[in-house]
């Protein structure tokens, strides 16, 4: 299957006047107790309104879509309406080949983060009245795009994999069938936001070393060894073990602390600290420094 | 043609938990999931997992609080299973790595949740479905189970005997997203469909987009009944606008519901003098549309639900994942002001007919989770009970499956001689028989005589035809079309509150969208990643099982569980302690009924008034 980059920095100047280019990442509003307020403002505004999207458009096997483009979507605003509610309207009201991923709506799955005005979200979580319009949607930058807002999972998947996903017990005591291992509840705080990671994608697809380094784990596979690397419930030996894959050459060193990975964390994952927290590991173990 | 010896569809939960159990009993086990499996809707759930872990508590308290709960419509077998089985399987978690929360002394934290007599609930903040699911796929990586994850399995390559139960399940066909090439999948021992809830059917659900009975009505189809349909339960409290699930673990903690007067309207208005906010689910559900209906509700549309006297921290510790989902799903700051709460479209009680070691009655077809009935959940489920299922039962079937030896089972399966005969219930009208075509069916060509191979290859084509037929045509109708009034009838008509004149309705307009079915068309002509044909079957899916609830909820004339009918506001022990079976036969749906087993272990469960 053939495929196409969507190189974000290299897509032509938006025709529409309008347009006021992407969003800055320190415009964007940060959680707190005014939020509420003006987001209910922004949506008094908007009642009657019809909300313009701008959405990538590519399919290998259609014609007039071999060309990436832009279709331009004019979708009546409802109270409360998030990214992906507009692209589902759009989709089921105008043109039933607009393709995107999506599933639970509620910011768990992970199987809907787009490059919206500019950064990656969720689009489940990001409320249209927020954005300015027109919204510009994209899919993710630095993957594959299969077809309009869906990209090629698989490198994300195999980085994942690469990092041994999974419990490994063989060091510590044999439990009796009915008798839990015991975790303090301060080592559970410490690897939970860690255990929070839905697999998006927005992290790898934010990190500018990622996109160069084909061979970085990047900060979700990581952020995962975090949470077993950090959790009393496995041994030394499998720590020293987790820590040996993270120190590799692509490894945890190839992360430049630049934080676009935890600023796109829809679930505000620290992942920049985490990787820094699993150098100082290494470093306190005396592993090989690249 | 792909070959392996068992073959689970769908990997949530129980897919993950069967797929474990299989490969654990020595099979060659692979999974077919049209997402990839830590998107599935399992990662959803919030509460918790019910468990009698600790002393004090035991796993006949947990079968009592299970059968009560299911208004004595539970069968006891499989109830008691549950009970026994949930303590070693949640503890088996943990072993996996499940971060669950944890008391001072490092031991899990159990909470208490709806209708249970002891805090059984045992939870992982208000995300335990997201580290069930993450931890049970972390074990299918750690043992290399094969997944082929966006592939959409579209029918089951079963044998096409006139009773279903002489029928053999050798595989199935699935389309692959990313490509649209239409492959047979061959499994030489089992085939465990794990497709979860059919929430779809409404319109104003907790459930994900990709729930939509894909395996109730392939299994249906495929001649295995569908059990207690009419059985849905509404969550009392999802955000308004969106659906999105607001955990019961909130009320749990102490989250109390008042009117937009002021009461705290459980207790003040008498629905449930003694657990208040913690009586079961439909009950909780039928309060807040009375209050609503009698003028009581917020802009005539919900209630409220306040947790604010809980305090930040506890808040942070126990829930803190709703304060995000109020925040970005309804701009509401819940440690401030209270949420706005209605009753959301959350759980099918009812699902495809299986014993308690998974199996339909179609040999090699076994179901489990959501998708499946065992029947656990009775009437109605209680919080904190359908993680448990998941676990146990998907283990169960996968091992059954694998070949090994869980013994005779209790709960019988199928059309039998201890079936009743059908109803004379009077239908408005012919259910079933239009959209035929469309179904792809019970394989033709099968029968003792044909190979499994055989058998594959035929389905394959057929299912092949199937999709050129659909991108072949020009233009007619579009499947957004007929899913939207399919899930307005059924929100409409079939809700918390059911009257038969409402239900016949729907009967109806599920038969208009049947029929207009037949003129449908993908518009897309792309074969890349086309989820406008995948909806398109998707929607075939939804019709029938829509048609299935409803069917369900007209023959059932008293009111039990989550099953409420305003001409019959009693339950109706001396008639109604039997299952609902609806059967696609000949093209069209029959309706027999099995007695409910009551008889447990070492005691019987007593039907008796149901109070909170």
């Amino acid at each position: 299957m053939s495929t196409q980059q969507a190189e974000p920095e290299s897509q032509e100047a938006p025709e529409d006047p309008e347009m006021k280019g992407a969003e800055s990442p320190a415009a964007e509003e940060q959680k707190g107790g005014g939020m509420v307020e003006e987001h209910a403002e922004k949506e008094a505004e908007l009642e009657g309104e019809t909300v313009h999207i701008k959405v990538f458009r590519y399919d290998p096997e259609v014609a007039d879509k071999q060309e990436p483009r832009f279709d331009d979507f004019h979708v009546p605003f409802t109270k409360g309406m998030t990214v992906l509610d507009s692209v589902m309207y759009a989709r089921d009201e105008y043109d039933s080949s607009l393709t995107f991923r999506h599933s639970c709506r509620q910011a768990v799955c992970g199987s809907d983060a787009f490059f919206v005005n500019g950064k990656q979200r969720l689009g489940c979580k990001t409320q249209i009245s927020d954005l300015e319009q027109p919204v510009r949607i994209e899919p993710l930058p630095h993957q594959e795009v299969v077809k309009d807002l869906v990209v090629d999972m698989d490198h994300f998947y195999d980085q994942m994999h690469a990092v041994e996903p999974y419990f490994q017990d063989e060091d510590t005591p044999e439990t009796d069938a009915l008798e839990e291992q015991r975790q303090s509840p301060e080592n559970r705080e410490k690897i939970k936001m860690s255990s929070r990671c839905i697999w998006c994608g927005a992290c790898m697809s934010s990190c500018n070393i990622a996109a160069g380094d084909n061979e970085y784990l990047g900060p979700a596979a990581i952020n995962k060894a975090y949470k077993f690397a950090m959790d009393d419930r496995e041994g030394e030996e499998i720590k020293e073990h987790r820590l040996r894959i993270l120190e590799q050459e692509h490894g945890v060193w190839r992360c430049q602390t630049q934080f676009s990975c935890t600023e796109v964390c829809p679930k505000d994952i620290p992942l920049t600290e985490h990787i820094q927290e699993l150098k100082r590991e290494a470093v306190k173990k005396n592993l090989k420094f690249w | 043609m792909y070959e392996h010896d068992v073959i689970v569809v769908g990997a949530g939960g129980a897919g993950l938990r069967a797929a474990i159990a299989a490969h654990e009993a020595g099979a060659d086990v692979a999974m077919v999931t049209k997402l990839h499996p830590v998107r599935s809707h399992t990662g959803a759930a919030e509460g918790g997992i019910n468990a009698a872990l600790q002393e004090g508590d035991d796993w006949e308290l947990h079968a009592y609080d299970t059968m009560k709960g299911s208004d004595y419509l539970g069968d006891a077998p499989a109830v008691e299973t549950l009970a026994q089985d949930a303590p070693e399987e949640t503890i088996n978690l943990e072993h996996w790595g499940m971060p669950f929360s944890r008391e001072e002394d490092g031991r899990v934290s159990q909470r208490p949740f709806g209708g249970l007599s002891y805090p059984r609930t045992t939870y992982a903040g208000a995300e335990t479905g997201h580290h069930l699911l993450h931890t049970m796929y972390e074990q299918v990586v750690k043992r290399g189970i094969q997944v082929y994850d966006e592939w959409y399995v579209m029918n089951l390559a079963t044998t096409d005997e006139a009773d279903p139960n002489d029928r053999e399940c050798h595989g199935v066909v699935a389309y692959d997203v990313q490509s649209g090439t239409i492959e047979g999948f061959k499994a030489n021992q089992g085939v465990v469909l794990a497709t979860g809830g059919p929430g779809q059917a409404f319109d104003h659900t907790t459930n994900a987009v990709s729930c939509t009975g894909d395996g109730h009505a392939m299994a249906y189809r495929a001649g295995a009944p569908l059990e207690d349909m009419e059985f849905i339960q509404f969550h009392p409290t999802s955000l308004p606008s969106t659906g999105v699930l607001i955990s019961e673990g909130v009320r749990g903690e102490g989250g109390i519901l008042y009117n937009s007067e002021g009461e705290r309207f459980m207790f003040e208005h008498g629905y449930a003098n003694n657990s208040g906010e913690l009586a079961s689910r439909d009950v909780v559900a039928r309060a807040e549309l009375t209050e609503v209906d009698e003028g009581r509700g917020v802009e005539d549309e919900y209630v409220h639900l306040d947790m604010r006297h809980l305090g930040e921290d506890r808040i942070m510790d126990r829930l803190e994942n709703i304060l995000h989902l109020a925040e970005d799903f309804e701009g509401v700051d819940g440690l401030v002001e209270p949420m706005p709460v209605k009753p959301g479209q959350h759980y099918a009680m009812g699902g495809i007919e299986v014993d308690e070691n998974g199996q339909t009655c179609v040999d090699g077809l076994y179901a489990a989770g959501e998708c499946a009935c065992v029947s656990v959940h009775g009437g109605n489920r209680l919080g904190g009970n359908a993680l448990p299922e998941l676990i146990v039962f998907g283990k169960r079937a996968g091992r059954h499956a694998a070949g090994d030896d869980l013994g005779e089972p209790k709960i019988r399966t199928g059309y039998g001689d201890d079936v009743e005969d059908e109803t004379e219930t009077e239908l408005p009208v012919a259910p079933g028989e239009a959209g035929l075509d469309a179904t792809g069916g019970v394989a033709a060509d099968g029968g003792v005589t044909a190979d499994p191979e055989g058998i594959l290859e035929r389905t394959v084509e057929t299912a092949r035809e199937r999709v050129d037929r659909l991108m072949d045509k020009e233009d007619g109708v579009q499947h957004a079309e007929i899913r939207a009034k399919l899930q307005k009838a059924m929100t409409d008509y079939v809700n918390v509150f059911r009257t038969e004149e409402g239900v016949k309705k729907a009967l109806e307009i599920i038969r208009e969208c049947r029929q207009e079915y037949q003129d449908v068309y993908v518009d897309d002509p792309s074969r890349t990643f086309n989820t406008d044909l995948q909806q398109t079957i998707e929607t075939r899916n939804l019709i029938d099982v829509a048609e299935s609830i409803a069917l369900g909820a007209l023959v059932r004339d008293e009111f039990r569980g989550a099953h409420w009918r305003k001409e019959h506001q009693e339950r109706k022990d001396e008639e109604w302690l039997k299952h609902t079976l609806i059967s696609w036969d000949d093209g069209e749906p029959s309706i027999f009924y099995r007695p409910v087993i009551l008889e447990g272990q070492n005691k019987t469960y007593e039907p008796k008034e149901r109070s909170y």
